[in-house]
């Protein structure tokens, strides 16, 4: 992969990938994707489908620059993917990600999580990053929890915290793996609507639309959410379209993430 | 009396067992344990290396982050630890003491008290102990945190985050262990040294305490000061390095903890032992 090269054709693109091939990190030799071309403009919301076991995990983490592709060019506004680069660290910090189960740190308090990474790029105490954590805090539905540590929480609380842990330095690109698995309908409305919103421009945002990748294994929850879907089948990433698209299709694998059985529609 | 110890063995079942060649799996079997030992020696060397880069480079960056987390390292390695270390330094002090007393005393050497001290605490036993203690009471704590922060994704999270897990996680131990158990060794060895003199006193040694610390101060040179000081700094980088790596380098799952937890215990204890090894060669030579 071409380190830092500028590359003008794609300069105008978030994320652009050309035959990429993507390993397992547990296992770098078994390759779970390949043959991805894909762009994503700034302001997209793409939602990613698969089964479970299909890759979904392993692709977002290379889209998040957390392991480098086996194979392929990708370009993230134009420039090689910053990977661990200390020079093109601003670049990186401009593509934040949401684990699924959150991946806090378990022995820093949901404040001190939160604030953590600006803590370290701007060099503050935990007292200076207060008042921008406070916010995010009260947005997220989290000031009650504050003091608390993640193990003291509900999966649901967790997420909403490795949520705003990535929000919290404003990225342009926000990745989420399976953010709705594993809650119940009251805190799904809170994602789709929220996510939602930084897809339009959230205040905290300063109104700029968030360009978002989700992962999912039901495609269902992001009607009306999601404008463009695709799915990883057969090791291959497949490019599915609009809503429309997605539901008219008679694909089985499709219609499974739909949870419907092929031919009945 | 050659030719008859080989003919001993040549009529005796040594023979067979010398002449049978070595089994395949004998051959792989060391054959792996030594390229899993050069494998280990590899990785260690270099996570050292890349550690120490990263403290250089990085030792002002982020310093409200960083910082407040190396001070927490060297209470918890070095402060939290002093009650048990005045314990053990009372028992070494009598161990050293109890023995040293009643055969000195039989050969009329009872001058050599200090000597003995210095070689034996200040030379040997104090920065070895401490660094056993260290390793017991920290660096297996360390491995733990450190792999089942890895098995459920924490050094993933902090690389999404854009910041470096061996900045975080590990140049705060690093610092925080070699501080600590420079610290702790001194304390031990002067509790050791204090200790045996009341052992002494005790069992009523004719001795002035301005005699023993004569002996003391004449047996101490510049050099053991200096070797101090390097000893134990590198037992606690030598702990912390191998522990962090055991715990932080590889892909863990929960399961592999323990694991990982005995393998960098055995391997702490080989590194300090073969360092101290190396010193004794240096005392030896200078």
């Amino acid at each position: 992969m071409k380190a830092a090269a500028s590359n003008p054709a794609v300069a105008g693109l978030a994320l652009e990938m050309r035959g990429i091939a993507v390993a397992a990190m547990a296992d770098p030799g078994t390759i779970l994707v390949e043959g991805v071309d894909w762009s994503v403009a700034p302001g997209d919301f793409w939602v990613v489908g698969g089964q479970q076991g299909s890759g979904k995990t392993d692709f977002l983490l290379m889209t998040g620059g957390l392991t480098a592709p086996v194979n392929g060019a990708y370009h993230f506004f134009g420039n090689g993917m910053p990977m661990f680069e200390e020079n093109r660290l601003g670049e990186r910090l401009q593509l934040s990600m949401v684990f699924d189960e959150g991946k806090l740190f378990n022995r820093l308090t949901v404040s001190e999580n939160v604030s953590l990474p600006l803590r370290y790029h701007r060099n503050l105490t935990v007292a200076g990053a207060d008042a921008e954590v406070r916010p995010l805090l009260d947005l997220t539905g989290m000031e009650s929890w504050a003091d608390s540590t993640p193990g003291a929480m509900a999966l649901a609380w967790r997420k909403r915290v490795g949520l705003a842990r990535a929000l919290m330095l404003k990225p342009r690109v926000l990745l989420l793996d399976n953010p709705l698995s594993g809650l119940d309908l009251r805190h799904r409305g809170w994602w789709l609507n929220f996510l939602g919103q930084l897809s339009r421009g959230h205040p905290w945002m300063e109104g700029r639309p968030t360009t978002l990748v989700v992962t999912t294994h039901d495609f269902r929850p992001w009607q009306g959410v999601g404008r463009q879907f695709a799915m990883l089948k057969d090791r291959r990433f497949v490019v599915l379209g609009s809503w429309q698209q997605v539901n008219a299709a008679s694909d089985e694998r499709v219609r499974e993430l739909l949870a419907v059985e092929a031919g009945s529609n | 009396m050659h030719r008859g110890n080989a003919s001993t063995v040549e009529s005796s079942p040594a023979r067979f067992l010398i002449r049978v060649p070595v089994p395949r799996s004998c051959a792989h079997y060391l054959g792996r344990r030594l390229f899993r030992f050069l494998w280990t020696v590899h990785g260690l060397g270099a996570f050292a290396l890349i550690t120490l880069g990263v403290m250089i480079t990085k030792c002002r960056a982020s310093s409200r982050v960083i910082y407040p987390l190396a001070i927490h390292e060297i209470s918890r390695a070095g402060l939290r630890l002093l009650p048990m270390f005045l314990l053990v330094a009372a028992a070494l002090g009598l161990v050293v003491i109890g023995q040293a007393v009643s055969w000195l005393t039989r050969i009329g050497a009872i001058n050599y008290l200090g000597t003995i001290m210095v070689i034996v605490v200040v030379r040997e036993l104090g920065p070895l102990i401490a660094a056993m203690l260290l390793l017991a009471r920290v660096g297996t704590a360390n491995v733990v945190e450190l792999a089942t922060a890895r098995a459920l994704g924490e050094v993933e999270a902090l690389e999404a985050l854009g910041i470096d897990p061996l900045h975080y996680f590990v140049a705060p131990r690093v610092f925080g262990m070699a501080v600590g158990i420079f610290s702790l060794t001194i304390y031990l060895i002067l509790g050791a040294l204090v200790s045996g003199y009341l052992w002494a006193f005790v069992q009523e040694v004719p001795l002035q305490p301005a005699d023993y610390f004569r002996q003391l101060a004449a047996a101490l040179s510049g050099l053991d000061f200096a070797l101090l000081a390097v000893k134990t700094g590198l037992f606690g980088f030598i702990i912390a390095i191998v522990t962090c790596y055991h715990g932080l380098a590889q892909p863990l799952r929960l399961e592999e903890v323990s694991h990982a937890t005995v393998r960098a215990v055995a391997q702490s204890v080989i590194a300090c032992v073969l360092l101290d090894a190396l010193f004794i060669v240096i005392y030896l030579i200078f």
